[in-house]
C-alpha cells in the first residue's frame, strides 16, 4: 500500500537488527488477549480513484449546492481569490507542526506575526493572538479573560449575541463557578437596551459581553455600551461574528472596547460545513499575560538579524499545567496562514470595496422590500450584511417550502434560537450576490402576497 | 542560504489591490448605518498586488520545514505523511455547505460524519463518538466535563483528577477547566504507573484518572486493564489520552482495556495536516453509560435520513460551533478508508518497527533511562553528554532533519522523544540514525561548534529571552 515505504525484505532486516522473529513480539506487553481483534466489520480498502469517486458521490448526496443561498448566522460566503488557495495549500504551509523549532519555521511565524498585525489593525487593538478554535469558543475564552483580569465571577452576556456562542459560554463556565447574567435587548431597534445594562452593572459584575454586529445584524451602540459598562468598572468584551463588518464599521478599540474576541473565517475561509473555522482575539497590551493561545513575537538571532518565535509561552499548558490561561494547544494556525494571505492580497482598498459592497447589497434588498406590506424588515437602521424579515402572517414553513422550491435558500428562522419571533429569518447578503440574485429573491417574496 | 523576506508593511504602497471581483453597483445613498458609525480607512493596512502577494507568501514557504520536504520525528505529534487525495477530496466543493443548511440537503455531509464515528467506535471499541471538539486539548476538556455530568447524575462530582508526572500539560490544565483539582502521581522505575501507588492515592474525592497509553515514554500501561477496575471498584472513572493512538490502531480498542473516555487526533493518527499548529480535531469516544452525555450536535438515523439533535436534556451543551472541523473529518475519513482491513493494522506496526530499529541502533550511543518495551516512539535522555539536547536538536537542523521533541516528558533529564512514523522509509531512518551518531561524535570532538548550531538555516539560533523581554507581537510604523 502506497502509504507505507518499508518493503518485506527490509522489514525482515530490522527484525533481525531488533532481535525478533515476529512483530508481534513488539507487542507482548498488551494483557493477553486484548490485542489483535478482529477487522471484520472494517470495509475493504480503496484505491485512490475509487476514493475520490466515493467522495463524489457523498457530494453529490448532498443537494444545496443546487439552492442560491442567503444563509449567514455566523457563517458568510465570500469570495476566494484563487491566489489564496494555490498559496495556502503549499505543503510547506500544509505539513509542518507547531513552530517549536524557530529557525526552521520562519515561513509560518512571519506569516502569524503579520497575521497578528493585520487583525490588531482591522480591530483598532494592541495585539491579537495567532487563534482559537473559532467564534463560539473565542468568545467563551474573552469571558474566562474578563474573569482573570477582573477577579470577579459574574459577567453580562448581551441577549442577542449568537445563540450558539452563548450556549458554548455555559457549556466552558458550567464547572467553573461562573455566573452569567443575561442583558435584554430592545425590541424596536434590536439592540442592546441601555437601560437595562445600566440597572444590572454594579461592583460585583466583572465584564460585559456582547456581539456587534449583533445576531440580527444590528450595530450596537458600542461607544455608550463601553462607557456604561466601564463607569460601574466593568471590562468590555466585543464579539464580531461578521469579521467583513470590520474594515466599514468604525473599530472596536476606537469605541473603548477591551477585548474583541469572533470568527474570521470570511477572511479567505470557506463555508466548509462548519469548520475548520477561525477563532481570533485582539486586546490591549496590558492584558496580554492573561490572553489565551499562541502569541508570536518579534526577535533576533545570534547574529542580530530579525526573526520570530512563539513567545509568552509562560502562560501555557506545557509550562503552566493547571495554572495555565488556557488548556488550547493545537490551534487554527494554517486558517490564520490562509487569512493573511487573504488580508493581504485584498488590502486596504480590497476589503474598504468588498466589505461596503455587502452592506449596500443588504440595504438594496431592504429598499426593494420597503413597498411591501406583507413582509417588513424588522431593524431598519443600523445593519451590516444582514436583516432580519419579519413574515406577518405568512407561516414561516410554508414561506421556506416556497422559496426553496424556487431554488431559493432564504435565511435562518429565529424561532429555532429566539421563541418571541416566531414568523423571521435572518436573511445575509455578501458580494457573491448579484443583482439579479437580489431581485430573484425579492420577486419570490413578492409574489407571496 | 533564504533570507527572510521584507515584511508586507514595508514593501506596501496605498492603493494596491489583488483582488478583482464583480460588485454591484448601488449607490452610497442607499447606505443605512449613522454616519459616526463608520470607518475611515484602516491605518496603515498593508496594500500589495497579486504578484508581489504570490513571491512574498511563496518565499516564506520556502523557510519552513515540513513532512514534505523531510523527516520529522517529532515526538507525540506522529509527523507521518499527508496524503495529497486528501486535499483534493477536502476540496470538493460540494461538500462545502453552509452549517445551516435544512439537513435534508446536506445529507452527504452527514453520512461522512455518521461514517466516520463509525469506524472510530469500531477501531477503539467504544460505544459512541462525537467529532466536534477542534483539537486534542479541547477533547480533554470535552470529555472531563463528560465524567463530571456524569458523576454529578450520581450524586458526586467528586474533587481530583489524578494525573501521572509523564502527562502532556494539556491533561492538567483541561481537567482545571472542567471544575477539578490536580493530584500528580510519580510514575514507578519502568515509568508508568504503579498500581500499588496509584491505589494510594484512591479515595471518594477522586474523579479520574487520566492516563496517556502508550504514555509519553512509548511505554504501554500495561496493568491498564487492573487500573481501570481499581479506579472502578473506587467509582472513579479512566480517561484515555490517545495522542499515541498510533502505536497501537487497529491492534488494540481502547474499550476493551478498561477506558471509560478517550480522545483520538486525527491530525496525528489519522493523517490530517498539522497546517503548521492547526487545525486538528480532537474526537472524543466514551463508554455506554457516558454517552447520554456527550455534547450537542447528536447525529441520528431515522429510516435511512439523517437527522440531526441541537439539544439534549442531560449532555454537556455545545462545545464548539456547528458540528467541528468539518473538512478535517472528512480527510480523516478518506484515510482510513484507503487503508481498509487490509492495511489499517500495518500503521502501529510500521510504526512501531522503525522506531525500534532507531532504538536499537542509537542505544548504545545515547542514555535511554527506562529500558522496557517501547512501542512508537523511544525517549533518550543527555545524560554524559557534553552538550545538552537543545544543542543536538539544532545541529539536526543543519541536516535538514526536524529534531525530535526535546525536553518531555518532564522526568526525563533533557529528554528526546524520537517517533519517526510509519511513512518513513528504511533510508531515511538510516540517514537519521548515521547523521545522530555523525552529530554524537562532534559533540565530543566540537562541542562548541553544536552550542553555535544551527549554522546552515535561514537565521541562526533564535533569541527567546529578547522576545518575551521586548515583546514585539506586532509590526509599528516606525518614527521618522
Amino acid at each position: 500500500m502506497r502509504y507505507f515505504p518499508l518493503t518485506d525484505p527490509e522489514r525482515e532486516e530490522m527484525k533481525k537488527v531488533i532481535g525478533i522473529n515476529d512483530i508481534k513480539e513488539l507487542f507482548s506487553d498488551i494483557p493477553k488477549g486484548k490485542s489483535y481483534f478482529p477487522l471484520d466489520n472494517i470495509p475493504s480498502m480503496l484505491h485512490e480513484d475509487e476514493l475520490i469517486e466515493k467522495f463524489m458521490k457523498y457530494g453529490e448526496e448532498n443537494e444545496f449546492h443546487k439552492y442560491k443561498s442567503f444563509l449567514g448566522g455566523g457563517a458568510y460566503n465570500h469570495f476566494i481569490p484563487e491566489a489564496v488557495k494555490s498559496l495556502s495549500m503549499k505543503g510547506d504551509f500544509l505539513t509542518p507542526y507547531t513552530p517549536y523549532q524557530p529557525e526552521v519555521s520562519q515561513g509560518s511565524l512571519q506569516a502569524m506575526f503579520e497575521y497578528q498585525t493585520m487583525m490588531s489593525m482591522l480591530t483598532g487593538m494592541d495585539i491579537s493572538n495567532s487563534s482559537l478554535y473559532d467564534g463560539g469558543t473565542a468568545a467563551a475564552e474573552g469571558v474566562l479573560l474578563m474573569v482573570r483580569k477582573s477577579r470577579k465571577k459574574k459577567i453580562l452576556a448581551a441577549s442577542n449575541i449568537h445563540p450558539e456562542y452563548l450556549e458554548i459560554i455555559n457549556s466552558y463556565i458550567q464547572n467553573l463557578d461562573i455566573v452569567i447574567e443575561l442583558v435584554d435587548f430592545d425590541e424596536t431597534s434590536g439592540k442592546v437596551d441601555l437601560a437595562d445594562l445600566r440597572s444590572k452593572t454594579g461592583d460585583d459584575i466583572g465584564g460585559l459581553v456582547f456581539q456587534s454586529p449583533n445576531f440580527f445584524g444590528v450595530l450596537e451602540e458600542t461607544d455608550q455600551i463601553t462607557e456604561i459598562a466601564h463607569n460601574s468598572g466593568s471590562i468590555v468584551t466585543q464579539i464580531v461574528t461578521e469579521a467583513f463588518s470590520l474594515p466599514f464599521i468604525s473599530s472596536p478599540g476606537s469605541n473603548g472596547v477591551d477585548i474583541v474576541v469572533g470568527e474570521a473565517q470570511s477572511f479567505g475561509l470557506p463555508l466548509s460545513y462548519g469548520g475548520p473555522f477561525l477563532g481570533f482575539i485582539s486586546t490591549r497590551k496590558e492584558y496580554v499575560r492573561q490572553i489565551p493561545g499562541r502569541l508570536v513575537g518579534e526577535t533576533i538571532d545570534t547574529n542580530g538579524k530579525r526573526g520570530y518565535v512563539l513567545t509568552l509561552s509562560t502562560r501555557e499548558q506545557h509550562i503552566k499545567r493547571e495554572k495555565a490561561t488556557s488548556n488550547i494547544c493545537s490551534n487554527q494556525a494554517w486558517c490564520a496562514l490562509r487569512a493573511s494571505i487573504y488580508l493581504t492580497i485584498l488590502g486596504e482598498k480590497g476589503l474598504n470595496d468588498i466589505s461596503r459592497s455587502n452592506h449596500l447589497n443588504t440595504a438594496y434588498f431592504v429598499k426593494q422590500l420597503s413597498g411591501m406590506d406583507h413582509v417588513e424588515v424588522k431593524f431598519k437602521e443600523d445593519f451590516f450584511n444582514e436583516v432580519v424579515v419579519d413574515l406577518k402572517n405568512i407561516d414561516i414553513d410554508q414561506f421556506m417550502n416556497k422559496l426553496k422550491a424556487k431554488g431559493i435558500l432564504p435565511g435562518i428562522p429565529l424561532n429555532w434560537f429566539f421563541k418571541e419571533f416566531k414568523n423571521h429569518i435572518l436573511v445575509n447578503f455578501t458580494e457573491m450576490h448579484k443583482k439579479a440574485d437580489i431581485d430573484n429573491f425579492v420577486n419570490a417574496i413578492g409574489e407571496l402576497k | 542560504m533564504n533570507k527572510l523576506p521584507e515584511l508586507i508593511f514595508n514593501i506596501s504602497r496605498k492603493g494596491k489591490t489583488g483582488v478583482s471581483v464583480s460588485l454591484n453597483q448601488f449607490p452610497d445613498e442607499l447606505i443605512a448605518i449613522n454616519k459616526k458609525k463608520l470607518r475611515n480607512g484602516i491605518e496603515d493596512f498593508p496594500s500589495l498586488s497579486e504578484v508581489e502577494t504570490v513571491r512574498h507568501f511563496s518565499n516564506l514557504a520556502r523557510l519552513n520545514h515540513s513532512v514534505d520536504n523531510g523527516f520529522y520525528p517529532l515526538g507525540s505529534c506522529t509527523m507521518k505523511y499527508n496524503p495529497k487525495v486528501n486535499e483534493k477530496i477536502a476540496g470538493i466543493d460540494n461538500l462545502s455547505a453552509h452549517p445551516y443548511s435544512p439537513v435534508d440537503l446536506v445529507q452527504g455531509n452527514l453520512r461522512i460524519i455518521k461514517e466516520l464515528e463509525e469506524w472510530l467506535i469500531e477501531l477503539t471499541g467504544m460505544d459512541s463518538f462525537t467529532l466536534t471538539p477542534s483539537a486534542g486539548a479541547h477533547g480533554e476538556f470535552t470529555g472531563m466535563m463528560i465524567i463530571r455530568k456524569y458523576l454529578t447524575s450520581l450524586g458526586d462530582p467528586r474533587k481530583i483528577v489524578l494525573i501521572p508526572d509523564s502527562a502532556h500539560g494539556t491533561n492538567p490544565a483541561s481537567a482545571h477547566f472542567a471544575g477539578y483539582d490536580i493530584r500528580e502521581i510519580p510514575s514507578n522505575d519502568e515509568g508508568i504507573i504503579d498500581l500499588e501507588e496509584l491505589k494510594k492515592h484512591l479515595d471518594e474525592d477522586v474523579a479520574a484518572l487520566m492516563m496517556t497509553n502508550p504514555n509519553t515514554l512509548g511505554i504501554f500501561e500495561k496493568n491498564i486493564v487492573e487500573i481501570s477496575k481499581a479506579l472502578h471498584d473506587n467509582g472513579s472513572m479512566l480517561y484515555m489520552d490517545g495522542a499515541n493512538m498510533n502505536a497501537f490502531l487497529g491492534i488494540v480498542r481502547p474499550g476493551e482495556i478498561g477506558a471509560d473516555v478517550i480522545h483520538l487526533n486525527l491530525h496525528k493518527t489519522f493523517s490530517t495536516p498539522h497546517g503548521g499548529g492547526g487545525p486538528g480535531s480532537g474526537p472524543i469516544g466514551v463508554s455506554k453509560e457516558l454517552s447520554k452525555f456527550l455534547p450537542v450536535p447528536r447525529i441520528t438515523s431515522e429510516g435511512g435520513k439523517l437527522k440531526v439533535k441541537y439539544f439534549t436534556e442531560e449532555g454537556i451543551g455545545r462545545i464548539k460551533n456547528y458540528y467541528g472541523n468539518f473538512l478535517v473529518m472528512v480527510r480523516a475519513l478518506a484515510y482510513l478508508m484507503a487503508l481498509g482491513k487490509e492495511n489499517v493494522s500495518l500503521v502501529a506496526e510500521d510504526a512501531v518497527l522503525n522506531a525500534n530499529y532507531i532504538r536499537k541502533e542509537l542505544e548504545g550511543h545515547l542514555d535511554l533511562p527506562y529500558k522496557g518495551k517501547t512501542l512508537h516512539e523511544v525517549v533518550f535522555s543527555d545524560s554524559g553528554l557534553k552538550v545538552k539536547t537543545l544543542d543536538i536538536a539544532k545541529r539536526l537542523l543543519d541536516y535538514n532533519i526536524h529534531p525530535f521533541t526535546v525536553y518531555f516528558p518532564l522526568i526525563i533529564h533533557g529528554a528526546m522523544m524520537i517517533e519517526p512514523t510509519e511513512t518513513e522509509s528504511k533510508e531515511t531512518l538510516d540517514n537519521f540514525i548515521s547523521v545522530m551518531k555523525t552529530i554524537l561524535k562532534e559533540a565530543e570532538e566540537n562541542p562548541e561548534y553544536l552550542k553555535n548550531s544551527p549554522h546552515n538555516t535561514p537565521v541562526s539560533r533564535l533569541d527567546e529571552v529578547y522576545a518575551a523581554r521586548k515583546l514585539i507581537l506586532r509590526w509599528e510604523k516606525s518614527e521618522v
